[in-house]
């Protein structure tokens, strides 16, 4: 199993969850977050003075899918996103250790 | 004139109450209201004490400068008491809501930094320093009335006044931490609308309402009013547009102000024309002086007190000399050959700087050595709702 972590553009979400939804994934976690990467923030005006904002706000989505799906649910998350801009986001895959289901106590795969 | 009060009150609450607390941010909205809200109810106890007697009485041999106290705590006013054709208790009612909007309107120049307690001690001694004497200059028969200078509603009592005093209170507390590099833009720009809003609308009690009956006089003050606004509004809007790229919310809304502001004093004495004119000057000057004069500078007048109240005020003073038309106000201005009402209304101007000015600088030092002006670092930081008020808004 793997945790495939993606940070990416808030309007992009409905896209996104609809793609891993197509792809059978029975369910993800979503955090509103702020952040930047490369692309530093951006500048705003307020009263002709300019000022930084750093953090950018963002979507993370968390989803927890077989190792055998993970290009799949990868793909899903990328093919929503073009044309391709800077401040897309990133994806992290992390492997994960052990799975359980609360109400059944299934355990790993079987509890996805 | 009843109206005509209770809208004017409603400009201070909540009006400017919310026009302010959504131009700060979050962690400061709380205190924001406490300021106006409490500058109100001491205001109010404060004009029936003495405020009103000082201001609208006669002060004798010191009549040029001040009233005299013949009418503290109301005396000799009753039910059937009459100020011109008006009951004098209405009268009394409808400046109340001037005093109490004035010292309200200086908060927002020190935004987010002065003690709460600094606030109304400092509040309390200027009403009766600085803005009584002028209003007994202007309106109570002191030296301006006699020297012609023209203010149908306010513009030097109220907005040169609280501007002045509001340019030097933030230059004395000095910029808040993080200015200008940090974001402090405004934490709920929809608060801002709606106080605009009631502000526009409680302006027509301010501006018609000064001319103390239901006339001709107060309809054409209500119109040039609503002329002005628009222009100013549209002037911030469009110069706005053309200088930084995309017209703002914000700058439309302060454009409003700065119109409603510049047209006070004008509004008994100008036509629609003349309205206009007022209007699209004070929306193009209060933006320039709002953002890059202010940048330019470096002072940290956190809502832009001073760049469109005082700025405002004064453009509109000016140019009441220029337009005020015989047949409307019985004073002919620059356009129909009298420059010399420029310069009275630049003598009445200068005047109220030079005494605001300096009598502010003097109550502000009292107020320090007192309790001090400014919060800490960390509770400013913090925020003053959280560490004043102990309540925060979620």
């Amino acid at each position: 199993m793997k945790l495939v972590m993606a940070i990416i553009k808030p309007f992009k979400l409905d896209e996104v969850r609809q793609a891993l939804t197509e792809l059978g994934l029975q369910g993800m976690t979503v955090t509103e977050v702020k952040g930047y990467g490369r692309q530093k923030g951006h500048t705003e005006i307020y009263r002709g003075a300019e000022y930084a904002v750093n953090f950018l706000p963002k979507i993370k989505i968390e989803v927890v899918v077989p190792a055998k799906m993970v290009d799949n649910a990868v793909d899903a998350i990328v093919a929503p996103q073009r044309p391709v801009r800077s401040g897309d986001g990133k994806i992290f895959v992390v492997p994960v250790e052990q799975t359980v289901r609360i109400r059944t106590g299934e355990t790993n795969e079987s509890a996805l | 004139m009843i109206v005509a009060t209770a809208i004017v009150l409603m400009m201070s609450i909540p009006g400017l109450a919310l026009f302010y607390g959504g131009l700060v941010r979050k962690k400061g909205v709380l205190a924001v209201l406490m300021q106006v809200f409490a500058i109100v109810c001491l205001m109010t106890l404060l004009w029936y004490f003495v405020g009103y007697s000082l201001a609208a009485t006669d002060g004798g041999s010191l009549n040029a400068y001040i009233g005299g106290f013949d009418k503290m705590f109301l005396a000799g006013i009753g039910s059937d008491t009459l100020s011109g054709t008006i009951p004098e208790s209405v009268f009394f009612m409808f400046q109340l809501t001037f005093a109490a909007i004035t010292p309200a309107l200086i908060v927002g120049a020190f935004a987010d930094r002065m003690k709460f307690s600094a606030v109304c001690i400092f509040m309390c001694m200027w009403l009766i320093v600085v803005y009584v004497p002028v209003w007994h200059w202007v309106w109570g028969g002191g030296s301006f009335r006699k020297m012609g200078v023209l203010d149908f509603a306010g513009g030097t009592v109220v907005h040169i006044n609280a501007g002045v005093a509001a340019l030097v209170a933030c230059i004395f507390l000095g910029k808040r931490v993080g200015y200008p590099n940090e974001n402090m833009a405004p934490h709920n720009l929809v608060l801002s609308v709606i106080g605009a809003s009631l502000l526009w609308v409680g302006w027509f009690g301010f501006n018609a309402g000064s001319a103390l009956g239901a006339n001709g006089g107060a309809g054409m003050a209500m119109l040039a009013t609503q002329v002005a606004t628009a222009a100013a509004a549209l002037a911030w809007m469009f110069v706005e547009w053309l200088v930084h790229k995309k017209p703002s919310v914000l700058g439309i809304i302060s454009g409003a102000v700065a119109g409603l502001v510049a047209i006070t004093p004008a509004c008994g004495f100008v036509d629609g024309w003349g309205a206009l004119w007022i209007g699209i000057a004070a929306g193009v000057i209060c933006f320039f002086m709002s953002t890059a004069v202010k940048k330019a500078l470096g002072y940290d007048d956190s809502l832009d007190v001073w760049g469109i109240h005082g700025v405002g005020g004064i453009v509109g003073a000016i140019l009441t000399g220029v337009f005020a038309v015989e047949a409307i106000g019985g004073t002919a201005g620059l356009l129909e050959g009298n420059p010399g009402q420029v310069l009275t209304q630049l003598w009445g101007i200068v005047a109220t700087i030079v005494w605001c000015g300096i009598a502010t600088f003097v109550l502000l030092i009292i107020t320090n050595i007192l309790v001090g002006l400014r919060v800490s670092e960390p509770v400013e930081i913090e925020g003053l709702d959280i560490n004043l008020h102990g309540e925060t808004v979620q």
